[in-house]
C-alpha cells in the first residue's frame, strides 16, 4: 500500500516548488518580448533612450529571470526523484516534449540571454536586435513545449496503454503537439506572461511619474507597456473563454467543480457569481446564479446541458466498474493466462483501467473491492470544490481588474494625458501585485482541478509518487521552502532597490539621482538617502 | 522510421553519451572554474575575472545537464524514476547546490559589499564542487549496483540511503569527476585570463590532470581487482518489448571489464582518459593554453566513455535483485518515441552546436582585470 503521508508530502512539494517557480516564469515570458520591442524601436528610430530602456528593465529582467533558471531545475529533477512511477508510466509521451523543449527552445534562450547582457559592445545594432528576439522567441518556444506536457496531462490524446511494457506509449506524435487542450492552454499561459511583463512595467513607470523623475523615460515604457498590455489582457480574456470551452469538452468535472454546479440543469445552465459549496451533501447551501451564462461559455449553444457534479459522480462509478474488469483482464494479460477473448475484452475496456486503478487506494487487488469502497472512489473523483470555485472566481475578477487599469492606462497615453493624471498612475502601481495572483490562482484551478489524476482518467496521482519515506519528504520540503523563502527576500531586495534607483542605475549620467548628485559615483548613495525618506 | 528498433536503442545509449560528454564539456569548465574561484582569484577584482570568463556562457552551457536528465526521461523513463529516487538526497543536495550558480552569478556584483560578495563566492564554489562529486559517486554506486528492485508493476523499492552512497569506491569516482571538471576548469581559465590568473590557473592544470591520472587508475584497479560486475546470461532478443524483469544476470568478479576483452578497441577510451590528463600536465608546464584544454577536453570524452563502456549494456545494474537490472535494451521507451526524438536531435543538436559557437566567437578574448576595472557597473 503506498502511504497516504508520502502521497500528501509530494505534492506539497510539486505545488510548493511549481507555485514558487511560476512567480517568475510569467515575467520572464513577458520582459523578453517587451525588451525585443523597445530594442526594435531603438534600432528603427536610433533614440537612445530606447536603448537605455532596454538596458534597464533587461536588468530587471535579469534579477528575475536568475531565480527562473534557479526554481526550474527542480521541476524538471522532480519528476524522476519524487514521481517515480508517474516517469515509468507516461515517460514515453510525457518525457519527449521536455526533452524536445531543452534541443528547440531552452539552449536557444539561454545561449541567447548572455550575448543578451554581455554582447553591446561586441555586436552591431541589428546583430543585438536579433540576439534579444531569439531570447524572446526561446522563452516562448519553452513554454510551447512545457504546456504541450501539460496539456496532455489534462487531456491525454494520442497515446495508448501496453500491458506488455506496462505503461502508456506514444501511438500519435500529432495528436500530442495539436491537443486542443495543449494549444489553447499555451496562448492563454504566454499572453499571462506578457500581462504579467506589461503591469511590471507600467506599475514601475507609472511610480517614475509620480515622483516626477526621469520622465521622458517613464513616459515611453508607460506607453509600450499600455499598449502591449492592452492586446496581451485582451487575449488572455478571450483564451480563457476558450479554456472553459475546452473544458466543458474533455475535463467535465474541472468545469462543473469550478461552477459548483452540482445537478445537470436544463439547457442552458445558469452562472454561478457566489456560492458556498458543500462537498459532503453535493450541493451548494447558497447560490447566487445568472440564468444561461454557464451554458453559453461551456456549450456555446442554447440547448446543450452542462452535465452536474453528481451525475458525473454516477458516471464515473460505472467506469470504475468498467475499470475493475479491466483490471482483472490486465492481471491475466501479465500472467500469460489470457485467452484471445480476454485481449480483445481488454481492448475495449481499457480505456478505464485509469477508474480501476482509483481503488488501489483502498485494496490492493482491485477486483474484490467492495460497494462501498466503489461508492468512495467514484466520490473521490470530485476534486475539492469550494477552494476550486473560489479560486477560479480571484483569477477572473483580477483579470478583469487588470482589463480596466491597461483600458484606461491606453487611452489616456493615447490622449497624451495619462502622466498628468496621478489617480490612474496610482492605480497602475498598487495594480502590480494582480497578475501574480491571476496565474497562481490560474495555476491552482489548472492542476488542482484536474484531481484526483495526474494524468487525466488514465494514472491516479497517488500511484505517481516514488518509494520514499515520510521523513525524506519532510527533509527537502524544509531544505526547499528555507532555500527559496531566503533567495526570495534576496531577490525582492534587490528588484526594489534597482527599480526605485531607476535608469541612475545604467551610469549614464543622463539620468536624475547622478545629475542631482553631479557625479556617477556618489548616485547610488543619494539614491539610498533618498528612499529612506520615501 | 529511421531505424530499426534494436539499432535505435543503441544509438539512443550513444546520444546520452554524447549529451554526457557535451555537458562535462562545457558546464564542466564552469563548474571548475567555480569550484577554482577562490583559489585562483585572491582579489576581488581576480575573482570577477574568472567569473566574467563564463559570466555570459554558463547559463547555455548549463542546458546541457538539464537535456541530459530530459533525454533519459524520454529515452529510459524507467531508468529517470529509478535513478532520481534511488538517490533521493543525493539529487536534491546536487539541486541545492545548484541554485547558487544563477544567483550567484547575477548577484554577486550587484552590490559593493565585500561580506555580501564573499557569501555568492563561497555559493559558487559550493555549486563547482557538489555536483561534479556527486554525479562522480553516482556513477561509482552504478559500477558497484543499486539496491533496488520492481514489483510486478514496475514500482520501485529502493534499500538505498544517502550514507550508503559513500562507498570508498564510489569516493574514488566522485573525486575523479571533480578533478577532471577542476582539470576542465583550470585548462579554461589559462585560455580566457592572464597574469596572476593565468598562473594559478596553469598550476591548478597541472596538479589536477596528476591527480585525474592517479584517482582514475585506482578507480581502474579497484574495478578490476576488487568489484563485481555484471553479466546477462539469457534475455529476450535486443528488439523485443522493453520489460526489465525478464531476464537473467549474474554478479561476477571482472565483469566490468569483459567489454574490453570482446572489444579491445574499445581500450581505447581509458586510454585517451590518461593520454588526455598527460598532456594537460606538459601543455600546462610549457603554457600552452589551447592544447591544454584541448587534451582536458579529451580526457574528459576518454573518462566518461570508459564508464559507459565498462558497463555496457546495463545502464543501472540491481545489487538487490540483479535479474532486474536496467539495461539499453529493457528500460528503452517505445520505437515511435525514440524514433521522433531521433529526428529531433539530428535537428537540433547542429543547430545548437552552430550557435553556440558563434556566441563564444564573439565574446571571445582574455577578460583582464582592466577590462573588470572599466565595465565595472556591467560585469558580473
Amino acid at each position: 500500500m503506498i502511504s497516504q503521508e508520502v502521497v500528501d508530502l509530494s505534492r506539497l512539494q510539486f505545488a510548493l516548488t511549481a507555485l514558487y517557480h511560476f512567480l517568475f516564469v510569467p515575467l520572464t515570458l513577458g520582459m523578453t518580448f517587451l525588451l525585443a520591442i523597445m530594442e526594435s524601436v531603438y534600432v528603427m528610430t536610433g533614440k537612445q533612450v530606447y536603448k537605455d530602456m532596454v538596458q534597464f528593465w533587461g536588468k530587471l529582467f535579469m534579477i528575475n529571470f536568475a531565480l527562473g533558471v534557479t526554481t526550474g531545475l527542480t521541476m524538471e529533477f522532480q519528476f524522476g526523484t519524487n514521481w517515480a512511477y508517474y516517469s515509468h508510466y507516461v515517460g514515453d509521451v510525457f518525457g519527449a516534449p521536455l526533452a524536445i523543449e531543452g534541443l528547440m527552445a531552452f539552449f536557444l534562450e539561454s545561449t541567447f540571454v548572455g550575448l543578451f547582457v554581455f554582447g553591446w559592445d561586441r555586436l552591431s545594432k541589428v546583430q543585438h536586435l536579433v540576439v534579444t528576439w531569439l531570447m524572446a522567441l526561446g522563452t516562448n518556444f519553452s513554454a510551447l513545449w512545457i504546456l504541450i506536457a501539460n496539456g496532455w496531462m489534462q487531456n491525454p490524446v494520442g497515446a495508448e496503454f501496453s500491458y506488455e511494457t506496462m505503461r502508456m506509449e506514444m501511438v500519435d506524435f500529432g495528436a500530442v503537439l495539436f491537443n486542443p487542450v495543449a494549444q489553447v492552454k499555451f496562448v492563454h499561459t504566454v499572453a499571462a506572461g506578457y500581462v504579467t511583463g506589461s503591469m511590471f512595467v507600467l506599475g514601475i513607470s507609472a511610480w517614475y511619474l509620480l515622483k516626477k523623475r526621469d520622465m521622458g523615460f517613464a513616459k515611453r515604457s508607460f506607453a509600450i507597456a499600455a499598449g502591449f498590455g492592452m492586446a496581451s489582457i485582451l487575449s488572455v480574456i478571450l483564451l480563457g473563454d476558450e479554456s472553459g470551452y475546452e473544458a466543458g469538452e474533455v475535463q467535465k468535472m474541472k468545469l462543473a467543480a469550478i461552477e459548483a454546479e452540482w445537478h445537470t440543469e436544463p439547457p442552458p445552465a445558469g452562472f454561478n457569481i457566489i456560492a458556498t459549496p458543500d462537498q459532503e451533501k453535493g450541493e451548494n447551501s447558497y447560490a447566487l446564479k445568472v440564468p444561461y451564462v454557464l451554458g453559453l461559455i461551456a456549450t456555446r449553444s442554447l440547448s446543450e446541458p452542462v452535465t452536474g457534479i453528481n451525475d458525473l459522480v454516477a458516471q464515473n462509478e460505472e467506469r470504475i466498474r468498467r475499470g475493475m474488469q479491466a483490471y482483472g483482464l490486465f492481471q491475466k494479460l501479465r500472467q500469460g493466462t489470457a485467452s484471445d477473448a480476454d485481449k480483445q475484452a481488454f481492448d475495449t475496456l481499457k480505456q478505464d483501467l485509469g477508474y480501476g486503478l482509483l481503488l488501489k487506494q483502498y485494496t490492493e487487488q482491485v477486483v474484490d473491492a467492495t460497494e462501498e469502497q466503489i461508492k468512495l472512489a467514484a466520490k473521490a473523483t470530485v476534486p475539492h470544490v469550494a477552494s476550486l470555485f473560489w479560486a477560479f472566481r480571484i483569477m477572473v475578477a483580477a483579470g478583469f481588474t487588470m482589463l480596466i487599469v491597461f483600458a484606461l492606462s491606453f487611452y489616456f497615453t493615447a490622449k497624451r494625458s495619462a502622466w498628468n493624471k496621478p489617480w490612474l498612475l496610482r492605480l497602475a502601481v498598487f495594480s502590480i501585485p494582480l497578475p501574480w495572483i491571476a496565474v497562481e490562482t490560474g495555476w491552482f484551478v489548472a492542476e488542482f482541478g484536474r484531481q484526483p489524476w495526474a494524468i487525466g482518467e488514465v494514472l491516479p496521482t497517488f500511484l505517481g509518487t516514488s518509494t520514499l519515506s515520510a521523513v525524506d519528504l519532510w527533509g527537502s520540503i524544509f531544505g526547499f521552502v528555507a532555500l527559496y523563502s531566503i533567495l526570495l527576500i534576496i531577490e525582492m531586495y534587490l528588484m526594489f532597490k534597482f527599480a526605485r534607483l531607476g535608469p541612475s542605475s545604467l551610469h549614464t549620467g543622463r539620468y536624475y539621482f547622478e545629475k542631482l548628485a553631479g557625479g556617477g559615483h556618489t548616485a547610488h548613495a543619494y539614491a539610498q538617502k533618498l528612499n529612506d525618506r520615501v | 522510421m529511421l531505424l530499426d528498433y534494436e539499432s535505435l536503442k543503441f544509438v539512443w545509449w550513444v546520444l546520452v553519451g554524447v549529451l554526457f560528454i557535451g555537458f562535462a564539456l562545457t558546464d564542466g569548465f564552469d563548474m571548475g572554474v567555480g569550484a577554482l574561484l577562490r583559489i585562483v582569484g585572491k582579489t576581488d577584482d581576480e575573482r570577477r575575472v574568472a567569473i566574467n570568463t563564463i559570466a555570459p556562457h554558463w547559463d547555455g552551457n548549463q542546458v546541457w545537464l538539464i537535456l541530459a536528465a530530459g533525454a533519459i526521461f524520454a529515452a529510459w523513463p524507467i531508468t529517470f524514476g529509478a535513478a532520481f529516487s534511488s538517490f533521493y538526497w543525493a539529487m536534491v543536495l546536487t539541486l541545492f547546490s545548484l541554485f547558487f550558480r544563477p544567483v550567484g552569478f547575477d548577484y554577486r556584483s550587484k552590490l559593493a559589499n565585500p561580506a555580501w560578495r564573499n557569501m555568492w563566492d563561497w555559493g559558487l564554489v559550493l555549486a563547482g564542487v557538489v555536483p561534479p562529486l556527486v554525479i562522480g559517486v553516482a556513477f561509482g554506486n552504478l559500477l558497484l549496483g543499486v539496491p533496488f528492485a520492481f514489483d510486478d508493476y514496475m514500482r520501485l523499492t529502493s534499500r538505498g540511503s544517502l550514507f550508503a552512497l559513500f562507498h570508498p569506491f564510489a569516493l574514488v569516482a566522485g573525486l575523479v569527476s571533480l578533478l577532471m571538471f577542476m582539470m576542465q576548469g583550470a585548462t579554461y581559465l589559462m585560455l580566457r585570463t592572464d597574469e596572476a590568473v593565468y598562473q594559478r590557473a596553469q598550476k591548478m592544470a597541472g596538479l589536477t590532470a596528476l591527480g585525474v591520472i592517479v584517482t582514475f587508475a585506482l578507480a581502474g584497479i579497484w574495478l578490476w581487482l576488487g568489484i563485481k560486475g555484471y553479466v546477462i546470461t539469457e534475455m529476450p532478443p535486443k528488439d523485443a518489448l522493453p520489460n526489465p524483469i525478464n531476464k537473467v544476470v549474474t554478479s561476477m568478479e571482472g565483469a566490468w571489464l569483459a567489454n574490453y576483452h570482446s572489444y579491445p578497441y574499445a581500450l581505447a577510451a581509458p586510454i585517451l582518459g590518461f593520454v588526455g590528463a598527460l598532456g594537460v600536465w606538459l601543455m600546462a608546464r610549457v603554457g600552452r593554453a589551447g592544447l591544454a584544454f584541448l587534451f582536458s577536453s579529451f580526457s574528459l570524452i576518454g573518462i566518461i566513455l570508459t564508464a559507459g563502456v565498462s558497463l555496457f549494456p546495463f545502464v543501472m545494474p540491481s545489487s538487490l535483485n540483479p535479474n532486474h537490472s536496467l539495461t539499453v535494451w529493457d528500460s528503452a521507451s517505445s520505437h515511435l518515441t525514440l524514433n521522433i526524438m531521433l529526428w529531433a536531435a539530428l535537428v537540433f543538436v547542429p543547430l545548437i552546436v552552430l550557435y553556440t559557437l558563434w556566441c563564444y566567437r564573439m565574446l571571445w578574448g582574455k577578460i583582464t582585470l582592466h577590462f573588470i576595472r572599466s565595465n565595472d557597473h556591467t560585469a558580473y
